[in-house]
């Protein structure tokens, strides 16, 4: 694990897909959605470890991620305009190629 | 109550009668702060393995009351100073809104060592954070105390994050055409607290009237703070 956290403020990112049947903390309504990090937020035992009594060493780290409400729910499911930022850990979370940089709000 | 509470035993048989109780918790307008509102079989199973850990000694019954009480002191009141201080000290706000726990201890004495991380977000004339926890319940306790039965709530957990405008106005709270909004979804290990807009009318105040205008809502984002 490099010293430094991998993503960086402004990256585009996607959260991946997947389906675990144990704890997560990853809401599926994120899940395959595109964002960008807002910020590092540290490092943190893995909860989906310490929810089964397991260490969840080395720890791993967290960012806040900022979506675009209509990316998340479709235009006509939900209010324009506005954003949503949830805390994901480092291993749903992949550079987003086809997105671009931009400032979080 | 102990007649209520024998009623719910059965409660769980799914079907008791002439009307269907949602399950546990699904009724956001239920007082679930309300120890009659809880699962006896759930408090029966708290109280054995309560009693199961103080008999093992890995914790005893003075340790629980401490934690308690220590939680019970922590309240809006002490978050509502916070927000006072960051409104009339530059300094002190600056160094909130980078590291909030250090700032937090060294300006208001606290201990805030074995409990959660913060962060503190300022809501301004352009933006307005509102915070929730669509996994479960995560509220910045450390600072703010136990979290409003509405807080933990299916019903603000699940439509905030998709219409919150529409929420906000069902606290009363209308915000000016062009403020842009963000909701905070608290899913791991990051406590957020909002420091409110500070009101117009309030120079010159000191931190004792302007803290008076900060209500636990308003350090959610749900409301502003009050008008002088």
């Amino acid at each position: 694990m490099s010293a430094l956290p991998a993503l960086v403020s402004g990256m585009p990112v996607v959260v991946r897909t997947g389906e675990p049947l144990t704890h997560c903390r990853t809401p599926h309504y994120l899940r395959g959605k595109r964002g960008v990090v807002v910020r590092p937020l540290g490092r943190y035992p893995d909860p989906e470890a310490l929810a089964y009594h397991k260490p969840g060493l080395p720890p791993r780290v967290l960012y806040q991620v900022e979506f675009e409400a209509a990316e998340v729910w479709g235009e006509r499911l939900c209010e324009p305009s506005y954003r949503i930022t949830a805390d994901l850990f480092e291993h749903w979370l992949e550079p987003d190629a086809a997105g671009h940089r931009r400032s979080p709000a | 109550m102990s007649d209520h509470q024998h009623d719910h035993a059965h409660a769980h048989a799914h079907d008791h009668g002439d009307h269907a109780h949602p399950p546990h918790g699904e009724d956001a307008h239920a007082p679930v702060d309300d120890l009659d509102s809880y699962d006896p079989e759930s408090l029966l199973m708290e109280q054995a393995l309560r009693e199961l850990l103080i008999e093992q000694g890995v914790f005893t019954a003075e340790d629980i009351q401490r934690q308690i009480d220590l939680t019970e002191s922590r309240t809006p009141a002490l978050g509502a100073q916070v927000v006072a201080r960051a409104w009339v000290d530059p300094a002190f706000r600056a160094a909130l809104l980078a590291d909030a726990r250090p700032a937090l201890e060294s300006a208001f004495g606290l201990d805030l060592a074995n409990t959660p991380e913060l962060t503190v977000l300022e809501n301004t004339a352009d933006l307005h954070h509102v915070v929730c926890c669509t996994l479960c319940s995560c509220y910045p306790r450390n600072i703010l105390g136990i979290p409003p039965a509405w807080y933990k709530s299916r019903e603000y957990r699940s439509r905030v994050v998709i219409e919150p405008r529409a929420v906000l106005r069902e606290f009363g709270t209308e915000l000016p055409a062009g403020r842009e909004i963000t909701v905070v979804d608290s899913t791991a290990d990051m406590r957020y607290l909002v420091i409110p807009l500070r009101p117009a009318g309030t120079e010159g105040w000191d931190e004792e009237r302007l803290a008076a205008l900060v209500t636990r809502d308003s350090m959610v984002g749900v409301a502003q703070a009050l008008a002088p």
